[in-house]
């Protein structure tokens, strides 16, 4: 495990990552898919081996020492997760299946109770689909309104009326990284213009919680969501956070074992915060795992992560246009300091797809397609792009071997 | 791991470079559109059928080198040929595509020419749908002659 050093080196930091040492045909794997999903270090898949071998029981619901330790270990996680993004406290952290769910969760309960016929919800023209189509459910069953924040020509959401599209919207959903473009939005600010204009606040920090400090209370939100196995977590795990009288005021979603404190053959009373949003049996060793991820990305910094990553963001920006200049099209800001280490790009009219498998001959792994975003897509004018994105423990070899295996597409197309 | 050589044949890439039948046909032919929710590509096909014999078949649409020369070839392979043909066909290969279970309806002796070259994207199974857009697609059109 890396110490609290911030001497932050990524050449070390992979060592961490076992399946990163793997070679296919005798090549080293060149692993530049992260904001799709991340791989794990040997402390995540250490611990969830460790807590089956030596700890597995049920949480929350029997009374012998080991289930006992056992739910003493998932509640650990859930204050490792509450304090890695400054929550108030470990009531505000929901268990989700996945971020998607989340945001399900949120339309659903809040959506629900709160939205009428005309009522307006905000969102941006650079949401994921999980951003987008459960409004798009709530508007077909209440027809609610939805509105799009534009982007401006260098990728950034165009703010200049903003007052006036908030005007009279009971929420304003968005993204703090868009997962195409790389773009990191002003979340501080988006939310103080909400407030102002009295809609809630949500934050889809997907892409930004794994890669940058994360401080819930300093953005002012309402809500915020995202995924474990992004951040060197396991996946089938997501996390809600919400302001905790919020979330009081909230309906259940789902409903079940765990979420109620007294069933009757007429009726129900909810238990508690977190309880009342986590119907049945969670992903209790992968909490558990996810407890080890925050504890890791914790230890190396999540200050250095983002430096690592604003200076990774700088060496393939200039790397690439110097090697391909025209050639390669990049969607996304050119600033180092306004983007996370998400390149959409086209390369001398080759598909992506056709791009996608030539740099699989090199191991190299990157995502080709439409990335969940198909109405940006359609904005910034492409069916699909590649995709390469970098983490931690990504080096600038690994850019460089991006760049080859570029030019080794060129040899066939 | 296959070699990309089994994918990417010359006739292959020939066909993605120069596509024949590529534009559109006006009504009274049927248009129909398929696309690959998974990356996005869509692709059209315009067909005009009459007395039971596909007079002239398009397409449009954008998509990788595997889907667009695929249905480049299928054009050139369906236009003359009877509406009956063209299903024995595209079954043909959809089944060296591993797409059809039994041979019981597949006419082995159906020769597919320059299209076996597309058999190397068997070898990269996630192609396999990039490879069969344009046919499911065309089945679509034809079922549209029929209405």
């Amino acid at each position: 495990m890396v110490g609290t050093n911030t001497a932050f080196d990524s050449a070390v930091i992979r060592r961490d990552f076992p399946l990163l040492a793997k070679e296919i045909d005798g090549k080293p794997l060149v692993y530049l898919d992260s904001a799709n999903t991340s791989q794990k270090p040997n402390i995540v898949i250490d611990t969830m081996a460790k807590f089956m071998r030596e700890s597995y029981a049920p949480i929350n619901r029997s009374a012998y020492t080991l289930a006992a330790n056992a739910t003493e270990l998932f509640e650990n996680a859930r204050n490792a997760v509450a304090k890695f993004i400054n929550s108030n406290n470990s009531r505000e952290i929901i268990f989700t299946k996945n971020a998607t769910e989340a945001l399900n969760l949120i339309v659903n309960s809040w959506g629900r109770a709160n939205l009428q016929r005309g009522d307006v919800v905000l969102l941006t023209h650079m949401e994921h689909h999980a951003n987008i189509v459960p409004w798009q459910m709530l508007q077909q069953e209440r027809g609610i309104e939805l509105r799009w924040v534009p982007l401006t020509s260098d990728f950034q959401l165009d703010l200049s009326s903003l007052e006036s599209l908030l005007t009279g919207v009971k929420v304003f959903s968005f993204t703090s990284m868009s997962n195409v473009l790389g773009t990191i939005n002003p979340v501080e600010k988006l939310c103080a213009a909400a407030h102002a204009a009295g809609a809630l606040a949500i934050v889809d920090a997907c892409q930004s919680v794994p890669h940058a400090p994360t401080d819930v209370q300093a953005w002012g939100a309402d809500f915020a969501m995202f995924s474990s196995h992004k951040m060197c977590g396991p996946s089938g795990l997501g996390v809600l956070w919400g302001r905790e009288e919020i979330l009081q005021a909230m309906p259940p979603y789902l409903g079940g074992g765990n979420m109620i404190s007294e069933v009757r053959l007429d009726g129900f009373t909810c238990a508690e915060l977190p309880a009342k949003f986590e119907a049945g049996t969670p992903a209790i060793a992968e909490v558990v795992g996810l407890g080890a991820a925050v504890e890791y990305l914790s230890s190396v910094g999540m200050a250095n992560i983002r430096q690592h990553e604003i200076a990774t963001s700088s060496y393939v920006l200039e790397m690439l246009t110097s090697r391909f200049g025209d050639d390669i099209t990049i969607h996304g800001p050119r600033n180092p300091e306004l983007r996370g280490a998400t390149f959409s790009f086209a390369f001398r009219g080759i598909h992506p797809h056709d791009l996608s498998q030539v740099l699989d001959q090199s191991n190299v792994c990157v995502r080709a397609g439409h990335h969940c975003a198909k109405p940006l897509m359609k904005i910034i004018g492409a069916n699909a792009t590649a995709r390469a994105s970098f983490y931690l423990y990504n080096t600038t070899a690994d850019a460089d071997a991006l760049a080859d295996a570029l030019d080794s597409a060129s040899d066939i197309f | 791991m296959p070699g990309i050589e089994d994918l990417y044949r010359e006739i292959i890439l020939d066909h993605y470079r120069t596509p024949r039948n590529r534009g559109e046909l006006p009504p009274p032919a049927v248009s129909c559109e398929g696309n690959n929710p998974l990356c996005g590509d869509d692709i059209c096909i315009y067909l005009d059928v009459a007395d039971g014999v596909v007079r002239d078949v398009k397409f449009s649409g954008q998509g990788c080198s595997i889907s667009q020369s695929s249905t480049s070839m299928m054009t050139v392979a369906v236009k003359g040929k009877t509406v009956a043909e063209v299903q024995a066909f595209v079954r043909r290969f959809k089944h060296m595509m591993t797409l059809t279970e039994g041979d019981d309806e597949v006419d082995q002796s159906i020769n597919l020419g320059d299209i076996e070259a597309l058999q190397g994207v068997v070898k990269f199974p996630v192609r396999i749908k990039c490879a069969t857009l344009g046919w499911n697609t065309l089945l679509e059109a034809l079922k549209e002659t029929q209405n």
